[in-house]
């Protein structure tokens, strides 16, 4: 099968390999009908998350139809030929964590968790294509893939929803949707949005679902800044200000924004001096992740607010404001998204015709191109918001 | 053997004697001598032998001291100490989590043939007796006469707080010290103590989901050689240098 590969900082191939098969008895081969890059791949793609291999086939978007299922799974849960969505995190379902809804930390879907133990005393779940530390499992950028513990993760879409209004459900929807949920939003709330990405624009949509009265998004690019406009969002274009912390207060009658969510993670870009110095210490790996955004979230944040960070970071950060945290009395909430809590109740909005999310597509390519997509949605050229791979399409007639 | 010529060094400022084995003892000297050496050459040569002799150096002088002839761990699973006793009192499902254990037959109730992979693969062999138990909390048990090494085992089970679970905590001594059949494992301290965490993790996988999670077997695309030689440094892998090798140069011939 064709599946895309990490060969490198900067480097992706279509490579040929063989299918997948099934390894466990509760895994499923799903056969993928559309697959996306996820803004967190590009984190891999820069190379700034260790344990990266080699060879390692990317992707953790993904849905399609079941192909071939293990022998510990029973049919009601699901069977040959059913159409799923796969959620990125892997879990086992019976785990403490899982018990308590702590999906994407459960405790027995890491085959490589010492890796992450070593680096941050505990592993979350395993994931799909993101690192050998996450598990080491193979992504979903490939024309198949093995699904672990099939009966827990993969839900079935109704037959009148598309692949681009369902493929979403597999990571960005339900992650914006949780970083609001993070955010802890009261009604009347104000809450500031770093970054308009994909995940960023389902977290401003799903603040406003949540009760905020106003939401408050920071980027740099145009055409991300109104997709923000679009969905009800004031926007600042921080390469326009001199400070965003002090635009925040101006915007908020020097109170503060509630609610503040980094929607960014480790690679944030800033100007000015710290940001210079932040660069170049992730450039020779002395600090793997830039915490522009959660400085200035901790900064701009109103006294007593919450943090929310559903952007990924991967390491160390330096020069935190851990003073303004603590005596500001601020609350901090992060996490890989515990998605089977939100999947279903999402799917249902898109469903009901309540909530669309396919409007963040900006590119739908034969898998064949990804490579190149890998570039252009990381140098955000081309107005790239969001890229959705058909892997079966003849990539070499198409481009 | 090791034990006896152990030198011992008192840390005054403390109070309290570490001790360190001659084979640490030639690790801090010998690394040491090895970055002066490069650190004089300035030379590419010398930066890449100062930079080895110095991590050998740095590791030996600052590796905790691990007991080289037992290991302990523990586990909270979420299951009834009833369950999981039942599960370990079938001496015969051990090697389904311990992946150093090849098998372990029973021969009687109380008695039973156990087969481990010692050092590079070398199979080592015992009979092991129960000597105590009580039902749902504790088994004991130690090596018979005639066998390869001695062993003495104890694994307990309690119930959590609140519902938790079982939590099981297990307690093996072995002479003579096999270390781990994986010096790079050793080196890197991921001695006994880790291998036993890594083995009830499998068994906490197996008891909550009903197996253990996996990559092997998975594909790929082209590897390289360096990554091969990162697989190899697996610390979890009984006999990695056997098993990792092969992948790689199968790996590489792909590439060719």
């Amino acid at each position: 099968m064709k599946a895309v590969c990490y060969m490198g900082v900067e480097k992706m191939s279509v490579e040929t390999v063989p299918d997948p098969t099934i390894l466990n008895p509760r895994d499923a081969i799903v056969k993928i009908s559309s697959t996306c890059i996820c803004g967190s791949d590009l984190h891999l793609y820069d190379g700034f998350v260790p344990t990266m291999e080699q060879g390692d086939i990317m992707g953790h978007e993904f849905m399609g139809e079941v192909v071939e299922v293990g022998a510990g799974l029973k049919p009601d849960k699901l069977k040959i030929g059913d159409r799923v969505v796969v959620p990125f995190t892997i879990a086992c379902g019976n785990c403490f964590f899982c018990k308590k809804q702590l999906w994407s930390l459960c405790n027995n879907s890491n085959p490589n968790y010492w890796m992450a133990e070593e680096m941050m005393g505990f592993s979350p779940s395993g994931l799909f294509g993101y690192t050998h530390m996450m598990g080491g499992y193979v992504g979903g950028q490939a024309q198949y893939a093995r699904v672990p513990f099939a009966d827990v993760g993969p839900i079935k879409v109704p037959e009148g929803i598309p692949d681009e209004k369902a493929i979403f459900l597999s990571d960005i929807f339900p992650t914006g949707y949780f970083g609001a949920v993070m955010a802890d939003i009261e009604p009347g709330d104000t809450v500031a949005v770093w970054g308009c990405g994909p995940v960023a624009q389902f977290s401003i949509r799903s603040c406003f679902m949540l009760g905020a009265e106003r939401v408050i998004a920071i980027d740099r690019f145009d055409y991300r800044l109104r997709m923000a406009q679009a969905g009800g969002a004031e926007t600042i274009n921080y390469e326009e200000v001199d400070d965003v912390v002090q635009t925040l207060k101006d915007m908020t009658g020097n109170i503060g924004p509630d609610r503040c969510i980094d929607a960014v993670g480790m690679e944030a870009h800033d100007h000015g001096l710290m940001y210079m110095i932040d660069r170049a210490k992730q450039k020779a790996r002395i600090e793997l992740d830039r915490p522009v955004v959660l400085r200035q979230a901790i900064q701009a944040c109103r006294k007593g607010g919450t943090v929310s960070v559903p952007g990924v970071y991967a390491g160390f950060i330096d020069k935190v404001p851990m003073g303004a945290f603590m005596n500001k009395g601020l609350t901090m909430r992060a996490g890989q998204t515990h998605m089977m809590r939100y999947m279903k109740p999402l799917l249902d909005k898109v469903e009901k015709g309540e909530f669309d999310p396919s409007f963040v597509i900006s590119h739908r390519v034969p898998i064949d191109r990804a490579p190149e997509m890998y570039k252009i949605f990381r140098d955000k050229k081309e107005n790239c918001t969001k890229v959705v791979l058909d892997p079966w399409a003849d990539g070499a007639r198409a481009a | 053997m090791a034990e006896n010529a152990r030198i011992r060094i008192t840390d005054a400022g403390r109070g309290r004697s570490r001790s360190m084995s001659p084979q640490r003892w030639g690790a801090l000297i010998g690394g040491g001598a090895l970055a002066i050496y490069g650190i004089t050459r300035r030379s590419p040569l010398g930066i890449a032998l100062a930079t080895g002799g110095g991590s050998v150096a740095l590791l030996a002088a600052t590796r905790k001291p691990s007991p080289e002839s037992s290991a302990s761990a523990t586990i909270l699973i979420n299951s009834t100490p009833q369950e999981v006793y039942q599960f370990w009192r079938d001496f015969e499902n051990l090697p389904r989590f311990m992946n150093r254990l090849e098998t372990v037959s029973k021969l009687n109730d109380r008695r039973s043939r156990w087969v481990a992979l010692g050092p590079g693969g070398k199979p080592i062999r015992w009979d092991a007796e129960i000597i105590n138990e009580r039902e749902n909390e504790h088994i004991s048990w130690h090596s018979l006469a005639d066998s390869d090494i001695q062993v003495d085992g104890r694994v307990d089970f309690r119930s959590a707080p609140a519902g938790r679970g079982t939590l099981v905590d297990v307690h093996i001594e072995y002479s003579p010290s096999l270390g781990t059949g994986n010096t790079l494992a050793n080196f890197l301290n991921k001695g006994a103590n880790f291998i036993m965490r890594q083995d009830l993790r499998r068994l906490e996988a197996m008891i909550e989901a009903g197996e253990i999670p996996t990559i092997e077997g998975q594909s790929h695309g082209r590897r390289d050689f360096l990554t091969g030689v990162m697989r190899v440094a697996d610390p979890t892998r009984p006999i990695p240098v056997r098993s990792n090798l092969k992948d790689t140069f199968a790996a590489r011939r792909r590439m060719a």
